[in-house]
């Protein structure tokens, strides 16, 4: 039995001793280095471009720019494809553009044998702008009779609205607390250490194969085909091990480029490798939001209504388009379902870089909001905070308010009370009780989230699973889901010895996804692959067992109905302990047995998934206040998650605190910095944008409810994405708890406090 | 690969000299960890160079026959924190060189370097002006020697001759036995960072008095300085909980600061004031002194 | 603007022909095939590029190929000796520190220089976040990195 162990982590070894291949490893002799020429304005328009110069440099091989690239605009998203044209991702892109939009956008691209003569060409293409209005900000890209980024949109991207319940504005208009506010998120940018890279060639006239760092390769394919006009068959994406990702590589960014590339230059192998500086603003970002929040609740601690509207920046193109916004909103819902709750979301273009896909995707700008807003409702009700929570937290049974499902696995309320004992929270707000005067001081703050695992309904969740009994009697197992760092390979590895009834050692997994051989997943995104993917190995395994069941049964002569697959060996159902024969040996037989039956024992199985399980947890911090330096730090923090079953303690602890330290980031260090009135970018390096290093993330406790999922293959929920959400609007509550200062803006930065200690007459 | 046009090596100071009178265009490059990240970026005027990063007669630190101690500029970050006759005389250098990067970049950048390099924020200047250390700088030609108060010149721009190389940097006998010190970086990380403000204090004790006070600050003004105004407003005051509180008022008539995308310029004051108040009672505590305050 | 280097890698001599203005990094991926090196930033900001230079850590992107010139330079390619893991590499696999492993082969080396440095000396979790701030990892919020380094450690005193 597999699941729920610390197995070892199968691609750890090859990480520790570098030998894990990933892009940049992969190099071809005579491969071309390309590279983009970026605007140094925000917006405006190409009006002159002179690639001459750059064209002559010795080891120049191209320059192409805006005026060289196909015409067909083409979207970006990391999304499955829509048989709705109604459901299409917004194709707003092209290779290159003249009509550039965010400080940084790409109007040329040079192609050089050496990476220095390529940075010293892109360095002679003289371009001239004329420059457009430059909007920064969400509010003013919406504003009545503004330039328009893109022609014809408006700056509009998308809306939405849900409502849940009767009548919101009755319910708050009757509500005795009133609450109502404005809450903010700057840009955060994921930073993945490794920066984005692909390389492509062709190995005869049609076929390009892409090598990328990418956490969707199938979608990958897809995309690279439409922004070509080429038949997907053509095009082969392969991804090696990926440095990292959270959302950034869910966009297809680099490899229609390369593709491209390539194809212009008689199939040579032409590799983009994005500096850091290039990757903090060519890729993509975070949304920033901001949520006008209206809720109300009564005296005895019921939240009645929330009402957000809310403006999310996807900056210079559409990318995910409007599905953040949306997905922020609907995956809040499963949190309080007793409110009633009405959203509405519009998504705009801005002069800023592209927002796409970050771990969580929008629901931690959106719960932000609503967490800091229930703080408030329960300070206004006299209530702790904790309590308040417990009280309206959703429990089993509780149904989705606009759908009527119920919610079949849910330990939010479990999950409060184990956090309550670990941080020690009564015992230390009694200490706090007695107010506090000096200089350093100290508060306590919780937070609650709910999220989902996957896309679906909103999109198609298929997951593929093929395993392959070798010769020796271990199994490969090949999954379209995409190893990113969070683990998949390795659960990957228990489920399918889990269910076979084989050593964890005996299962070896592909991970290099090759889109000519792996079976079709569309990738690491929404927290969705140990749920989706479990459903897809359980099936694989259960009718590889069967076929091996039934080789037993034609070697034998024995029931396979009186068999079973354990420890590596077939053994009486009746009587485990009795050994009807190794693996191995009926692997040799089955494959090679000159005269029946077998061959090579395989189950290929494609799965879509018609289900998806929310999933739930929450923060508890205590923070001390510095209030001179105007500084907060973190005395203690814990994240306590229900995601059911857990499937490898120790990986699932990495998530929890690998998406809490980014949580803590995103809450203290991180905001790319864009000037107001220019949209110039200052600090794209991260020297000036505070990734937070060891020395600043503090030591973070986490803890599991476990509950059992039924609708999952082995009973797990979503771990990778959610750890994210809630630390954030905690850390913020506890420094309102220890100051009396409460922030509605991300991110809570020494400048930031002074301006309101100062405020507040604190300094 | 950087995009260097010119390289010459050097492994002798004089080897040094004699190619920078040659051709006097020629920037001498020693740690690299400013100059080979400014070439990384395509900043002009940095392409060419000599390389005096094996000149072993430019690192290690000794006393001389009068008791100053003597660094010599190529010497490691991680190898000045590490040296006994530092951590025995001047703690409070190491306390600020161990605030610099990480420790990679500690065992590669130079206190050399981290002083030529002129910027404002330099965490190795506040240290060395309360102790009023000088740099001798060398050409083919001749030797001077000046403060390193004098050194700094504006942003990026320090008192050096093209031919120049820093050869030394002294700490003066008296200065280090009589006073204690202490340095605090104020920056938005705890490592990897370049300070918002740093701040370094040095006094003398007498008695229940403060026999002197030196401050310094980095990022308080175009150049790392010393506050004249701050000093002469503590010399002689008893230690009492109204000595923080006059340092950290005239302290403001002493800096200069800006605002920039980094921070405003009324934050850096804040901060200023703030890390003058704890500066000087953490170099109280160090001369063996107490001093009353509120503050960590 | 050539030159020969002779380095001693990972246990062995090696001779190089190097561009002067070529970094360590570019060398040791290009040339000498360790490809543990990874470039995360190029400016010395994230430590994915860590080498040991005779034993102390160095960012090998902006450190000059020439400067390693009749130095030992180790990755962690040399760590792991006739298929058997270092102590830090086997205690990064235990304890979960490894999850995208792009920034793993550089905090493994500032590890191992971290744990060699005064042997027997206790560090506490505070010293060896200390000891691992020139490294950035976005995966792991870094516990599990701190307590590999600790377990080793704590094996190094028994």
């Amino acid at each position: 039995m597999a699941i729920g162990k610390n197995v070892p982590r199968v691609d750890a070894v090859a990480k520790v001793t570098g030998r894990a291949r990933y892009t940049d490893d992969y190099h071809m002799p005579g491969m071309l280095h390309a590279g983009y020429v970026r605007s140094t304005i925000a917006h405006g328009r190409v009006t002159r471009i002179d690639t001459a110069q750059a064209a002559a440099l010795p080891g120049v091989e191209a320059v192409y720019t805006f005026e060289d690239v196909p015409q067909t605009l083409f979207a970006t998203a990391g999304h499955p494809y829509s048989l709705d044209p109604a459901h299409m991702d917004v194709a707003d892109r092209l290779l290159l553009t003249g009509h550039v939009r965010y400080h940084g956008d790409e109007v040329a691209v040079v192609v050089a044998r050496d990476r220095l003569t390529l940075q010293a060409a892109i360095a002679k293409v003289a371009v001239e702008y004329e420059p457009y209005p430059v909007m920064v900000e969400g509010a003013a890209a919406l504003a009545e009779g503004a330039f328009e980024i893109h022609a014809g949109s408006r700056n509009r991207i998308g809306e939405s609205r849900y409502q849940t319940g009767q009548d919101v504005d009755a319910a708050l208009a009757a509500a005795p607390i009133r609450i109502e506010s404005h809450y903010r998120s700057r840009i955060v940018q994921h930073c993945h250490i490794e920066n984005h890279i692909a390389l492509a060639y062709m190995d005869d006239l049609d076929q390009i194969t892409i090598i990328s760092s990418t956490q969707i390769p199938h979608i990958a394919r897809r995309i690279v085909g439409e922004a070509l006009g080429l038949p997907w068959g053509q095009i082969r994406v392969i991804k090696p091990y990926i440095g990292g990702g959270f959302g950034a590589k869910q966009d297809v960014v680099l490899e229609p480029m390369v593709a491209w590339l390539t194809r212009r230059l008689d199939g040579r192998p032409v590799q983009i490798d994005l500096s850091r500086e290039e990757c903090m603003i060519g890729t993509r970002i975070r949304h920033p939001f901001d949520i006008a929040l209206r809720a109300g609740a009564d005296e005895e601690g019921r939240l009645l209504a929330m009402d957000l509207d809310v403006i999310s920046n996807s900056g210079a193109y559409a990318s995910h388009g409007h599905s953040v916004a949306a997905a922020g909103g609907a995956k809040m819902r499963s949190l309080y379902p007793n409110a009633q709750v009405r959203y509405h979301a519009q998504t705009v273009y801005a002069n800023i870089p592209a927002a796409g896909a970050m771990r969580a995707y929008g629901s931690p700008q959106v719960l932000f909001a609503v967490e800091c807003a229930v703080e408030e409702a329960a300070r206004r009700c006299g209530m702790d905070p904790l309590a308040f929570r417990l009280k309206n937290v959703v429990r089993p049974g509780d149904k989705d308010g606009l759908t009527g499902k119920p919610f079949l696995s849910c330990g939010l309320v479990e999950c409060l009370e184990k956090g309550r004992a670990l941080i020690g929270w009564d015992e230390k707000r009694a200490a706090l009780a007695g107010g506090q005067d000096g200089p350093i001081r100290r508060g306590l703050g919780v937070a609650c989230f709910s999220y989902a695992s996957g896309t679906f309904p909103v999109c198609l969740e298929i997951a593929g699973a093929r395993i392959i009994l070798n010769q020796d009697g271990s199994v490969h197992v090949q999954v379209g889901a995409t190893e990113i760092g969070q683990g998949s390979d390795t659960v990957v590895a228990q489920m399918a010895a889990e269910t076979l009834g084989i050593p964890y050692e005996k299962v070896h997994v592909v991970s290099t996804q090759d889109t000519d051989v792996a079976p079709f997943d569309t990738g690491a995104y929404a927290s969705r692959q140990a749920y989706v993917v479990s459903n897809a190995v359980k099936r694989a395994a259960e009718e590889l067992k069967e076929k091996i069941l039934a080789q037993a049964q034609y070697m034998t002569g024995i029931d396979s109905a009186a068999l079973d697959l354990q420890g590596g060996a077939v053994v009486y159902v009746e009587a485990p302990e009795r050994r009807v024969m190794l693996l191995g040996d009926l692997a040799l037989a089955s494959y090679y047995d000159k005269e029946h039956g077998g061959g090579q024992l395989t189950a290929d199985v494609s799965l879509k998934t018609r289900t998806n399980a929310p999933t739930f947890g929450c923060t508890f911090v205590e923070v001390e206040v510095d209030i001179p330096l105007c500084r907060i730090t973190i005395r203690e923090i814990c994240n306590v998650h229900d995601s059911g079953r857990i499937l490898h303690p120790i990986m699932a602890a990495g998530q929890v605190q690998g998406g809490a330290a980014m949580g803590i980031g995103a809450a203290l260090y991180e905001e790319l910095l864009v000037d107001a009135e220019s949209g110039w970018i200052y600090n794209n390096n991260l020297l000036d944008y505070k990734f937070p290093t060891p020395v600043d993330i503090p030591e973070i406790g986490w803890a599991f409810v476990e509950t059992t999922e039924p609708t999952s293959g082995y009973g797990n929920k979503s771990l990778g994405e959610p750890p994210i959400i809630s630390p954030p609007a905690a850390i913020r509550n506890a420094l309102w708890d220890a100051t009396g200062v409460k922030i509605d803006t991300l991110p809570l930065t020494p400048h930031r406090l002074f301006r309101h200690f100062k405020k507040a007459g604190l300094i | 690969m950087f995009p260097i046009s010119d390289y010459k090596k050097a492994t002798t100071i004089e080897e040094a000299l004699a190619l920078m009178a040659e051709d006097p265009g020629l920037r001498p490059i020693a740690g690299g960890t400013d100059i080979l990240i400014k070439l990384h970026k395509g900043k002009p005027g940095y392409d060419r160079l000599v390389d005096i990063h094996d000149v072993a007669a430019l690192s290690g630190i000794r006393l001389n026959d009068s008791g100053d101690i003597v660094i010599g500029p190529g010497t490691v970050f991680n190898q000045v924190i590490a040296n006994e006759l530092i951590q025995t005389h001047l703690p409070v250098l190491a306390t600020a060189l161990a605030t610099i990067g990480g420790p990679q970049v500690r065992n590669m950048g130079t206190i050399g370097g981290n002083l030529c390099n002129g910027v404002p924020s330099a965490d190795s200047a506040p240290a060395l002006l309360v102790f009023n250390a000088t740099v001798t700088l060398r050409s083919h030609t001749g030797v001077r020697q000046l403060l390193v108060a004098d050194f700094f010149k504006g942003p990026g721009e320090v008192d050096l001759a093209p031919g120049e190389l820093l050869t030394a940097i002294t700490i003066p006998a008296a200065d280090h036995r009589d006073h204690f010190g202490h340095y605090i970086k104020y920056a938005m990380r705890d490592a990897m960072d370049i300070a918002t403000i740093g701040c370094a204090a040095a006094v003398a004790i007498e008695g229940d008095r403060l026999g002197d006070l030196r401050l310094a600050f980095g990022v308080a003004a175009p150049v790392p300085i010393r506050c004249p105004a701050a000093e002469a407003a503590a010399k002689g005051r008893p230690l009492d909980g109204e000595l923080a509180e006059r340092v950290a008022a005239a302290v403001l008539s002493d800096v200069r600061p800006r605002d920039s995308w980094r921070a405003a310029k009324d934050f850096r004051l804040q901060i200023i004031g703030e890390l003058a108040r704890r500066a000087l009672r953490h170099a109280v505590m160090n001369a063996g002194g107490r001093l009353p305050c509120d503050r960590p | 603007m050539r030159q020969t280097i002779a380095i001693t890698l990972n246990g062995s001599p090696r001779r190089f022909d190097v561009d002067v203005r070529q970094s360590l990094m570019e060398v040791l991926r290009e040339q000498a095939g360790t490809l543990s090196v990874k470039q995360g930033c190029g400016v010395g900001e994230c430590g994915a590029c860590t080498v040991l230079i005779d034993d102390a850590p160095v960012d090998s992107c902006i450190y000059l190929a020439v400067w390693a010139d009749g130095r030992a330079v180790r990755t962690t390619e040399g760590e792991c000796r006739d298929g058997q893991l270092s102590p830090v590499q086997q205690a990064f696999v235990e304890e979960g520190a490894v999850q995208c492993g792009i920034c793993t082969p550089g905090f493994v080396m500032a590890a191992t220089a971290l744990t060699e440095r005064r042997p027997g000396e206790p560090l506490d979790r505070d010293a060896i976040r200390r000891g691992l701030a020139g490294n950035l990892c976005r995966c792991t919020g870094y516990a599990t990195i701190v307590t590999a380094v600790e377990k080793c450690i704590c094996r190094e005193e028994e």
